[in-house]
């Protein structure tokens, strides 16, 4: 598979590290009354579509940036690849 | 071997597996033997009848279980047979057979270390040994060793613990010298640079198994004790009221069930879906590598122990290899070519001479990875509606017990002994099994 890196190209999905479904971006809040369902759920739950998958890809052998990677899971096509902060910032993350 | 006791009385006792003949349904015409081979050879081979029955599905049945592959067969052979219920009815989407039990590559071990797991993979290696005579079928089981190798001395530790708590639940294991190992298999490099050969943790009693005849044993076993085999019907839908399952809507009309099994590892998270369910599975792909047939080289299954390489040889004569998972997301049953470099690479590293080989076939399985890397065989917060899956890569070794533990649960509304820690719900209480110890990442099991 070539993972099209929005800064650096084509690259060989070999120089990514897998970590799974995009939604670990969206880490519950601690302090929330249901916090530890709301964990359980983003620890161990998982959607696992077959079909468009987004999910997340480290860099690890290239610049380190996380990546979210929309994916065909019945074919591998690769149809979007954004930079994890950007994803992150549109949905009102961090600074 | 000869003072191993393959049912120990203290094991459950409701249900301890009925090993002599016990009266069966099958016709003596049916029955395969020696005798039957010579007489329908002398006789143009007219007197074979098919194995199992093409069923049309009824418009009920108590038990509807739903994947033919061979968790689910056995599933219903051990419903049929050890628990006495009848009314059952396998629903498969495709061919009985026709996902990972035709994918995998074929071993059969019991070398867990945690109390969660190992009792139950030496159950299912027990009920092996006992299985083609138990389904008068030809599964080609060989108890012809397993052996993981060492390669330093911290692993050479863990090896020494994880042969101490087989050997604590009545299991095999025996370490080997480099010596010993050389002595059986003179061609492996045990002076590789990087990863020397420090010796080896054997189970003797492992092996092979043919894949395709223990679908299809279980298959025919089932059929002889009633139970319809319906293939080409797919589950399209659960009919749930009140939070009862009533039945499954499928692709040749709606089947009424006063009990529904899912059993379609690889595929659990689309079925469970629709039954508006969420699962601790990731679907991931496996490859799977055989090469062209050779004379007799490998007399055991032997697994590399610093990288990901595991490796037999079929009575066909192809070198039947595998390593890790692509790691990714995945229903295509195909991978992609970094992992099959990964994977010879580690072969190249014990096994130099598996490089004048040529590979023959190289394929992908789809496997239910779970959040420990263990299965689960537990009923559903929706009643009458029960879910077996989770096998990650190592479901097939686990076929007998598999099968066996569910239909207890099915029968029963309990678990079976064995089976008592792979509930669905360890991941909110935590009681995970982790035998890595690697975490919630399914492409690190």
């Amino acid at each position: 598979m070539l993972i099209n890196h929005p800064i650096l190209g084509p690259r060989d999905a070999a120089e990514f590290v897998y970590k799974g479904d995009a939604s670990l971006i969206h880490r519950p809040d601690w302090q929330a009354e249901d916090a530890v369902a709301q964990f359980t759920d983003y620890g161990y739950m998982r959607d696992n579509p077959a079909g468009l998958h987004r999910e997340l890809w480290f860099h690890e052998q290239g610049d380190r940036s996380w990546l979210v990677v929309t994916r065909d899971t019945t074919t591998h096509e690769i149809t979007k690849v954004e930079l994890a902060r950007d994803v992150a910032r549109a949905e009102g993350r961090s600074k | 071997m000869s003072d191993f006791d393959p049912f120990p009385s203290e094991w459950d006792n409701d249900f301890a597996p009925v090993l002599a003949e016990d009266g069966t349904k099958e016709s003596e015409s049916m029955r395969y033997s020696g005798f039957k081979v010579i007489k329908e050879a002398l006789t143009g081979h007219r007197g074979w009848g098919p194995a199992w029955r093409d069923a049309t599905p009824k418009a009920e049945y108590d038990y509807v279980i739903i994947g033919g592959g061979g968790h689910g067969l056995a599933t219903a052979y051990y419903l049929a047979k050890e628990f006495k219920q009848a009314r059952i009815a396998v629903v498969e989407k495709g061919w009985i057979g026709g996902g990972n039990v035709g994918r995998n590559t074929t071993i059969i071990r019991s070398n867990y270390l945690l109390d969660g797991n190992e009792p139950f993979y030496e159950f299912s290696l027990q009920l092996w040994e006992n299985l083609e005579q138990e389904l008068n079928y030809n599964a080609m089981v060989s108890q012809r060793g397993i052996l993981n190798l060492i390669h330093s001395d911290a692993q050479r530790d863990a090896f020494v613990r994880r042969g101490n708590a087989m050997i604590l639940n009545g299991a095999d294991a025996e370490l080997l010298s480099t010596e010993q190992i050389v002595a059986r298999y003179p061609f492996l490099n045990v002076n590789n640079a990087r990863f020397p050969i420090k010796g080896g943790l054997a189970q003797h009693r492992g092996g092979t198994v043919r894949h395709d005849a223990v679908a299809w044993g279980y298959a025919r076993a089932a059929d002889q004790r009633g139970v319809d085999i319906i293939q080409n019907c797919e589950v399209t839908g659960f009919r749930i009221e009140d939070g009862t399952c009533t039945g499954v809507e499928t692709s040749r009309g709606f089947i009424g069930a006063k009990k529904v099994a899912s059993c379609v590892a690889g595929s659990s998270s689309r079925l469970m879906e629709k039954a508006g369910m969420r699962l601790p599975i990731e679907t991931q792909v496996l490859q799977a590598f055989v090469t062209e047939g050779l004379k007799p080289l490998l007399p055991g299954v032997i697994t590399f122990g610093a990288g990901h390489f595991y490796c037999s040889q079929s009575d066909k004569g192809g070198l039947v290899f595998g390593g890790d998972l692509d790691g990714y997301n995945s229903y295509a049953q195909r991978g992609n070519l970094p992992v099959v470099e990964d994977v010879c690479e580690g072969g190249m590293a014990i096994f130099p001479n598996l490089g004048r080989a040529r590979l023959l076939r190289m394929w992908g399985g789809v496997m239910d990875m779970s959040m420990d890397g263990s299965p689960i065989i537990d009923r559903t917060h929706i009643d009458g509606l029960y879910f077996n899956g989770g096998w990650c890569y190592g479901g097939f070794k686990a076929t007998p017990a598999s099968g066996f533990a569910y239909a207890h649960l099915l029968a029963t509304d309990r678990p079976h002994k064995t089976a008592t820690a792979f509930r669905l719900d360890r991941f909110a209480t935590g009681h995970m099994i982790d035998e890595k110890g690697v975490g919630n990442q399914p492409n690190l099991h």
